[in-house]
């Protein structure tokens, strides 16, 4: 293993749950404002995850007061404090960009099916 | 001492600050290093204190001349010699270790590299000259154009930018901020881009 890689592999997190496209999430951001920190917290539908490694991001959508707002996280980024999967749903593809094109009910995706060799 | 080292570039990575940010880096092995030789005024002419990355493999691959430079100073063999300017009453001695304990994290530093080379290049690659029109019967697309006039002067004048070779000189980076020391694995980390191909020797310096 080459000194590059352990630096980039010191720096993977391991304490958060593994993500897909398709999943809601709720990631927890840390905010700093002047000298307070504070946790705000961004749900949304992951649509796409890029990278891998350290260099890992993610892509999280969601309608803000009937607006489409994204937001692009490093996953490993000290910045985000805590990750968690509100419900993963049913996608065929690797990244869910055509969901930008969806209004309301149509940019519904149906829930996985947990089965039990998973 | 004048702070400096000689380091070989190992690639770029990123890694995070404190603010949770990426920081793009250069991975540096460092030293060890050793100071080889003191030269001064008396003897021969300058000061300067002459240090060598200590070679990993004890020397396998040195030569005679290089073999018998160490053991006359007394340090282990070394692969690559560089020369830093000192005051005469400079307190560095022969066999003193350079490390990169030296550096802290946050300080500016200047690295000095040779840059890759690009081989005989055009004017476009090697001056940034826009070039000519790629399509419509333009008949002139990387060429340099005029290069002066006609008769009069009858030559063309001293300077004039050209193809040529293009790459593998000395470069200085200046100004660039150390993100990270490891002093375990003997490691700089260096915010941004240094010159040279991975496996390319640098030195650091840290200007007072």
């Amino acid at each position: 293993m080459n000194i590059i890689d352990k630096i980039e592999a010191g720096l993977v997190r391991k304490d958060l749950p593994k993500i897909a496209p398709g999943d809601t999430v709720k990631v927890h951001v840390k905010v700093k404002e002047g000298e307070k920190e504070r946790i705000q917290i961004f749900q949304g539908l992951v649509i796409g995850i890029k990278g891998g490694g350290m260099r890992t991001s993610f892509t999280v959508r969601k309608i803000s007061s009937g607006v489409g707002v994204e937001r692009v996280f490093p996953l490993n980024s000290p910045t985000v404090d805590k990750l968690e999967v509100v419900r993963s749903g049913k996608v065929r593809r690797a990244k869910l960009y055509f969901l930008r094109a969806k209004l309301g009910k149509a940019g519904r995706l149906k829930e996985r099916q947990h089965h039990a060799a998973e | 001492m004048i702070k400096g080292i000689i380091g070989r570039k190992l690639g770029m990575t990123q890694i995070f600050n404190e603010k949770g940010q990426v920081v793009p880096v250069t991975v540096i092995q460092a030293g060890p290093c050793v100071v080889v030789q003191r030269k001064t005024t008396a003897k021969e002419g300058y000061d300067a204190i002459q240090i060598g990355f200590v070679d990993p493999s004890g020397g396998k691959r040195a030569n005679k001349p290089e073999k018998g430079h160490a053991e006359k100073h007394g340090v282990a063999p070394v692969r690559v010699l560089r020369e830093f300017k000192v005051d005469s009453s400079d307190p560095a001695k022969e066999g003193d270790s350079v490390l990169v304990g030296q550096f802290e994290t946050k300080v500016k530093v200047n690295v000095v590299g040779t840059s890759k080379g690009k081989g005989f290049a055009g004017v476009m690659k090697r001056h940034h000259f826009k070039g000519g029109r790629a399509t419509h019967g333009s008949m002139h697309h990387r060429a340099p154009g005029s290069i002066g006039g006609s008769s009069d002067p009858s030559r063309v004048f001293p300077g004039m930018r050209m193809g040529g070779h293009m790459g593998a000189e000395q470069v200085t980076v200046r100004n660039l901020e150390i993100a990270s020391v490891d002093s375990e694995n003997n490691l700089l980390l260096i915010k941004g881009a240094v010159p040279g191909p991975k496996g390319g020797y640098v030195v650091i310096k840290q200007e007072a």
